[in-house]
This record gives structure tokens, sequence and C-alpha cells, in this order.
């Protein structure tokens, strides 16, 4: 955005500090306004016609720098693009790298039903919520119109998630349109041979468009440059994804070099990137080096700017680390590392129950957490204040010590003696070294935990209750 | 730039030829061009390209006048001309223009990399005193890795470890090294000899009080035979207790005197002071390990040079490694930082950086057998989930800035090393014809 500082949009706003917007003041909105997490339109105010300039000003110099570009419809639509930083702790990425996983128009039928489903349904839980897959990129690879669009039918009978249609032949992408334009779907892509009639087709249905000029900036920036005379703003520009060596170099530099002129006012080009990480697969022939290689160049391009990518392989040993770096990347940077400190009720503890005993980084937190809500373990969570470090780390610097754990307790106003039958701490497998220690602090009798959190359901199975003395 | 040029001053132009024939030619008004860089909407190129059409008009013309054959380039160059021009509608109608706009693309270098990070070298040879075959040097960035910006001067490099005990480790690691877990030394000629490492990590965790508490002068006898048994260059490592370390890598820095190794680790929590002149004294560097602060790393750092005098050309930091999953986003974006820092200049913070990857074996997504959450979907054969987990937590802190990583399983380092050197530019493969991806039988 054109501003940096909550007085440049505070001018602009009403000033009457009305309260509508949910903020106390006009200037805590002008803050959230430039932080991002809030909308303008959360204004009622500068909604009203005497207010109209206003709004058009302040709406033109908060608007991200990247351009947005939605695909898809309803609940499953996606967002790509609206960055405003080169790097995350500036601010923070917005939407997510879409990934996309991908389906052929010469697919047997159930191969492609069983496909769909996988890609649709593939789930990793990870605090608190499950990471999935985001859109399906079908490819025509007959060739055949009637063949491309019979699948896209398929694929739109299965599932509501976004689609990209893939073909460089334009008569394909028309066939394709013509049964799932109103998804508002991706269209894959306009080249220096075909642009012409695919930008009739992208304007035709109204739907966006993918601009592709492999190892070719120059290229890639007059299509840009075309289609937006031409009236089409809902670009997405893929410089190409070469997999292999001083070809993938040039392609690295070329993503940064995109979003760099981007981020720094080249609105000509400022359009979300694509990465097609797929072309590992003209590389390796066995699967595992192929998914290995995808995963590589995925993993760089969900950090090194790409804002949509297409991939191939849906091997669990792929999608679980793409996924997880898709999340690691677009992770608020802002939001606490921290659970407060304190003793939490998982499930319906009774006296009976154990007492666990962790730290408040709130990875660690959530993942036990998690591991035991999951298997319906009640019991009691101790989170003990490590500074937001983890248990291992913690044990090692200092953060995590027998003393710290008796004053968790006590601050908590948790009782052992009163609050359970067995007096007993369980302590985590990778803090075993404390054990000693937290018994002479706290007089309680202290068991060792497994080192994971995940192994929790069969320790308790062999060790608890806990023997009694 | 190209130079413009009023209509008015070609008529000075002819007057000065004094071309009578002219007089009659009406130019009216100065207009001038510069279409480039501009967003038009279809109809003010049309009226743009109307004008542009007249006025070229106009100027062939005037070059008919002075006799040059009009006619035979424009029909060479452009068909006929005299057809009678589309009307507005006709073009607004077509989405298409018949040419792309010409543009280049132009990015600037980031100005603000003003400072070099520095260089640490790792090793001696014989001609230096030490008894390595190679030394390896770390550092010396302008620039954010393997950037268009500035050439990066060394490429990524990785240490593997080895224990001085069977230690405990994901079964996928550990096949790989069932037949050396007992010799330090065997083991680390098999890393180097077989797994391509460039460095070796001893880990004296033997030494830990809780663990077998063997002695430092006993611990130290391991370095030697894995100094004895492979030439590339060390990093020492204690077991981690705050308690023993100094002790530990005092006597292993003097029994590696002169072979420069990387002592690891100092710390704020232990005596840092000890370590540090432990690597001074005998002409080693120092690992500076804080846990994903950058105020602290700032801190140590400043405290082992002007406290303890430590040479800025013996400094690596190791700002902590979370694996993919357990807090990649604060371990990446802390690296991150700390090299924008460096290359703009906070001259605390201008230090190579070094990673323990193998932290990625902590994350159960790459050694548990399955998922211990209900509604996951399967998980996978676990032997291929850990090396791509180790690579991906390599992977992003090598996008950070990071130089040296710590590395277990033999697959992670092949691959690792063969990514970061494409990206460094010094991995040749045949180049791929991706035009006509899409139709790809995969």
């Amino acid at each position: 955005m054109k501003i940096n500082s909550p007085l440049q949009a505070y001018k602009y706003l009403p000033g009457d500090n009305c309260g509508i917007c949910g903020e106390s003041t006009c200037m805590a909105f002008a803050s959230r306004l430039i932080e991002r997490s809030a909308e303008l339109t959360d204004c009622e105010p500068i909604l009203r016609d005497d207010q109209k300039k206003n709004f058009e000003n302040l709406q033109e110099l908060l608007r991200p720098e990247i351009r947005e570009v939605d695909i898809g419809v309803g609940d499953k639509a996606v967002t790509i693009g609206g960055d405003d930083v080169l790097y995350r702790h500036k601010l923070t990425f917005f939407n997510k790298t879409v990934l996309t996983y991908d389906v052929w128009d010469t697919m047997d039928e159930n191969d492609l039903a069983e496909r769909v489903d996988h890609i649709e349904n593939f789930q990793k839980f990870y605090v608190g919520q499950f990471l999935n897959a985001d859109a399906i990129a079908i490819r025509s690879v007959s060739d055949e119109p009637s063949q491309f669009s019979e699948t896209v039918k398929k694929v739109m009978e299965k599932t509501n998630l976004p689609i990209v249609l893939c073909s460089f032949n334009p008569e394909v992408l028309r066939a394709g349109l013509e049964v799932s334009s109103d998804r508002n779907p991706l269209i894959y892509a306009a080249n220096k041979d075909n642009w012409q009639e695919v930008a009739d087709i992208a304007n035709d249905y109204g739907v966006p468009v993918t601009l592709f000029a492999p190892g070719d900036l120059d290229l890639l920036k007059s299509m840009a440059l075309t289609f937006t005379k031409m009236g089409m703003e809902n670009l997405v520009l893929d410089p190409g994804t070469y997999p292999t060596g001083t070809q993938l170099r040039n392609t690295f530099n070329n993503f940064i070099k995109l979003r760099r002129a981007g981020i720094n006012g080249d609105r000509e080009i400022a359009f979300p990137l694509m990465s097609v990480p797929l072309t590992s697969w003209l590389v390796y022939e066995d699967t595992v080096n192929a998914s290995y290689w995808e995963t590589v160049l995925a993993c760089t391009f969900i950090i090194k700017y790409g804002d949509i990518m297409l991939l191939h392989s849906t091997e669990p040993y792929a999608m679980l680390p793409e996924l997880h770096m898709r999340d690691t990347i677009y992770t608020d940077p802002r939001k606490p590392v921290m659970v407060d400190p304190g003793v939490y009720e998982v499930g319906s503890p009774t006296a009976d129950s154990p007492v666990i005993i962790t730290t408040n980084f709130a990875l660690t937190y959530y993942t036990v957490e998690s591991d035991l809500a999951s298997n319906d373990i009640d019991c009691y969570l101790a989170a003990i204040d490590t500074e937001g470090i983890g248990v291992e780390a913690a044990v090692a610097g200092g953060q995590l010590t027998a003393s710290k754990i008796k004053k968790g307790l006590e601050e908590s106003e948790f009782d052992l003696k009163e609050q359970t039958n067995h007096k007993t701490l369980v302590l985590p497998g990778l803090a075993a070294r404390l054990q000693g220690d937290v018994e002479d602090e706290t007089g309680a009798n202290v068991v060792i935990g497994p080192a994971d959190s995940g192994r929790i359901p069969g320790w308790m199975d062999k060790n608890w209750p806990p023997s009694t003395e | 730039m190209t130079k413009k040029m009023k209509l008015s001053d070609l008529t000075e132009m002819l007057k000065d030829l004094d071309v009578e024939a002219l007089e009659g030619v009406n130019i009216e008004g100065d207009i001038e061009f510069d279409v480039s860089g501009v967003g038009l909407d279809p109809n003010l190129s049309y009226a743009l390209g109307y004008e542009a059409a007249q006025v070229s008009l106009h100027i062939a013309n005037i070059a008919k006048l002075l006799g040059y054959p009009v006619d035979q380039l424009f029909g060479a160059s452009m068909g006929a001309v005299g057809q009678e021009a589309p009307s507005a509608e006709g073009i607004a109608a077509k989405t298409g223009l018949s040419e792309l706009a010409s543009s280049s693309f132009e990015v600037s270098p980031v100005k603000e990399w003003t400072h070099t990070i520095e260089e640490v070298t790792l090793g001696a040879t014989s001609s230096d005193g030490g008894s390595r075959g190679n030394t390896i040097t770390l550092g010396g960035e302008n620039a954010l890795p393997y950037y268009f910006d500035a050439e990066m001067p060394h490429r990524n490099y990785v240490t593997m470890d080895v224990f001085d005990l069977p230690i405990s480790m994901a079964k996928s690691v550990r096949t790989n090294y069932e037949d050396v877990m007992d010799d330090p030394a065997e083991w680390a000629k098999k890393v180097v000899n077989e797994y391509n490492a460039d460095m070796v990590t001893i880990h004296l965790v033997s030494t830990d009080p809780n663990i077998e508490d063997t002695s430092a002068k006993e611990a130290s006898k391991v370095v030697e035979d894995v100094l004895q048994a492979v030439d590339v260059p060390l990093v020492i490592g204690g077991s981690g207790n705050p308690d023993k370390d100094p002790e530990v890598l005092e006597k292993a820095a003097e029994v590696a005197e002169g072979e420069r190794a990387l002592l690891a680790s100092a710390s704020l929590n232990l005596d840092y002071e000890r370590i540090a002149k432990a690597a001074t004294d005998h002409g080693h560097a120092i690992l500076s390990w804080t846990q994903l602060e950058i105020n602290a790393q700032k801190e140590l750092n400043r405290k082992l040079m002007t406290q303890c005098n430590v040479p800025r050309d013996s400094i690596l930091m190791d700002p902590t490694t979370a694996a993919l999953g357990y807090g990649l986003d604060y371990a990446y974006t802390n690296m991150e930082r700390i090299r924008l820092a460096g290359l703009t200049g906070d001259d605390e913070l201008t230090f190579p950086m070094s990673s323990g990857t193998t932290n990625a074996w902590g994350a159960r997504e790459s050694w548990m057998k399955e998922s211990p959450i209900q509604n996951d979907s399967d998980w996978g054969p676990r032997e291929y989930r850990g090396p791509i987990w180790e690579i991906s937590t390599g992977l992003a802190l090598a996008l950070a800035g990071n130089d040296l990583f710590m590395m277990m399983h033999p697959t992670s380092v092949q691959v690792l090393k063969e990514a970061t050197q494409s990206l460094f530019g010094t991995k040749e493969a045949e180049d791929i014809d991706i035009s006509n991806w899409i139709g790809a039988e995969v």
C-alpha cells in the first residue's frame, strides 16, 4: 500500500469516533487499516455519499501492491496475491499459496474419481485445524476439446474445489469454459503464440487468465501490459518453472525480480505469480525422485513468492511437507508465540487423571493438547512459562527447571495433593533429566512420559495409573 | 529514452533546407508521443492510434515531397496503405490487439545491502600447520542467497553428525549407521567417503554427567581418532550440558590445535568465556548459539568480540533450527532478519550461520510410523517422510541465509546439496524444454 502510518489513513476517516467499526477511536481503526487487520468497508460513515471522495482516495492508498485475483466460487473460493512486503516479518504475507494438484483428461473414470477424492479429502491436523489442498488443475493431454470438457464436467460433479483449466489450445480451453465458466476457473495459459485467442476467450467468459512466458520477463511484461490494455486485470503470471541446474537458478531469480518490481511499484507486472513444480516430472521418471524434487521446488517457491502452484505428486511424503511449508510461511508472525501459562483441563479430568507438564510455547502446547484431546485422554495439562521455548531447548537453556514447574503450579493455584489422588506429575521425556530436581522441589511423585506426546496413548496403557510406592 | 521530436522542429528543419514546396502543408500544434508505460483503455488507444496515423500520413507526404519512395516502403512493411481506416466500433468489439505491446522488464538491485558478511575459514592444511586435506570458507555474501544482486562467493556446506556413543535415532537414519555406531572414527569415514559430507561434526555426548560422564580427557581421544580417520575440517560439539561443556571443549580444542575446528557451542547460559578462550588459544572458530532471539544473538556475539576478544573471522552463529511444523516459521524469519540486518550494516550480526538441521528428525512426521491423530489422512511410508522433512527444513533456512548445515540422513544431504548448488549456479543439468509441459504424460 502507498501509506505506512495510521496518521496518513486517519485524515481520511470521519474522525467522530462513532465506534461502529468495533474500535473505540478512528485512530485505532486507522492502525488496523495499516496493519491490514480491518477492511475500510467496516467503517459505515465513510460509505455515505458525502464521504465518497475520502472513501475512494483512502481505498486507493490502502490497495495492496500486488493485485488480488479470485478463483472459484462459494466456500471454497480462493484469493491469491495481495502482498505488500518482500519479507514476512515486515508485516505478514497475505493469501496463502494455493496448492493445486492435477488430474488429466486421459484418465480412466475411476482413477479420476479416486484422485479427486484424495486431493479434496487429504488432511493433516495441525494446531487446532486441518491443513488441506486448495484446488484441482485439469490438464488436457488428449488435446481434444470434447474429451477435455467431459473431464471438466466429471471433476465438477465430484468437487466444489476451485479449478484451473490447462491447455495451450484455445479450442480446448473454450470447450472447458463452456461447461465450467460459472465456477470462475483460472485458465492456463496464454503464451506468445495463442495469446490473442486466449484473450478473446478470457474476455468472453470473464475469467482470470494465466500468462506464460517461460524464461522471458520482457515477453511476460509485454503480455501483461497487452492484456491490461484490453481491459483484463485478473491476470496471473507464470515466468516458467525450470526444474534443474542453472535454469532453476534463473527461475528463482525471475520470481524474485518480478515480486520485487511489483512491491516496489511497477504496476504493470504487479500480479500474482504461478509456479509449476510439476515440471520436475519432465526430468525424473521414478515417483520418489520426481516427488522429492517437486517438493523441493514447491518449498522454494512457496517461500519465494509463488501465489499459486501446480503439483502432480499426491504422495503423503510430498503433500505433508508442502502443506506444512505453506502454513509456515503464511503464519502471521505478529501472532503470539506463547499461550498463557497455567494448568488447563483437557476433557473432564478427575482426581485420578494424570497431570502432564509441558511448556507454554504455542506449538508445543497445541500439539500436546491435540494429541490428548483427539485420543480422548482426560487430564490436566500444565503449560509452564518457558518464555515460549519448546521442551528440549528450554531444558538446555534453563527456561524449564524444577523451580519453574513448582512456581507454575502454585501460580495457577493447582494443588496436587488436594486435586489428585496420585500426587504424581508426568514430565515430558525430553525433560527426563529434571526428574530428581522436580521431586525434591515439589515433593511430588514424578514419572517420565514419552519424548513425543503422540505416544502418550500407548504410554498411558502401560504406565497409568502409576504404581504406588 | 527515445529522443522526442516535435512536428514544429521538423518544420524548422525543412525551412532551413529551404524547401519551398512544403509551404502548403499544414501542421497544427505540437504533438508529442510517449506511449510506453501507460495502461490505456481500448477507446483511448484507438483515439491515439488515429492521431498517430494522421500524423504519419502528414510526414509520409512530406517525405514524398522530398522525393523518397514512400509508397514502396509502406507497401512492403504494412500491406496496402490506401485502405479506409477501420471504425472505432470495429476495434472495440474485438478484444485483441494485433501485436503485443512493447515493453521491457527492469528491476534494480537492492541498494541497502551495503555490508559484506564475514568470511570464516574452517580447517587448516599442512601449509597452515594443520593436517586437513582442504579448508572450507563460509560467508562473504553481499546479498540474500542466490540473488542476482551480487555474486555469492561460497556455496553451502554440509557437516554430518557423528556421535561418540550409539544414540537413539529414527529408524530410517539408524539403518545407515548400524555398522559404525560403536566406532566414531569409522562413522566419520563412512559419512565422508560414502555420503559425501563436506565436514564431520563429532558430538561428545557421552560426557554428559547424566549419560556416561566420560572425562574430558577421555573424550578428547575420540577427537584425535576422528582427526586421524578423515581429513575434512571438523566441528567439535559437547553434550549440551552447560556445566560440563566448557571443560570438554577446552580439552578437545587443545588436542585439535592447529586444525582450525569449529567449537560448538558458546551460549549465554554457560561459561562462554572459557570456550572462547579455548578457541582463541588454539586457533579455532566458535559457534555462537542462541535460541530464536535476534537480540540475544547480538548480545552473545558482542560479548564474544569485546569481552573475549574472539576475532570477527572466527565467529559463526547458530540462531537455532526448529523443524518444519515445529517452529520453522520462527527459525526462518529469525535467520532472515539476522542476515538482512547484517547486509544492511549491523556489524554484530555480519557472520555466517549454521543450522542444526538434524533437529528435523525430532518432528514426529519424520519418524513416526503413522499419525497419532485419529482423523489424519494416511501419512504413508516413513522412510520417505523423514529425509524430505530434513531437506525442506534445511532448504527453507538456506533461503533465509544459512551457510552450514549439520545433517544426518545421506539422502537428505545429497538432495540438499544438489538443490542449493543448483540455486548457487554450479550444478549443471541438461536444459529442459517446459514450453509444452501441459501435455506431458506423467
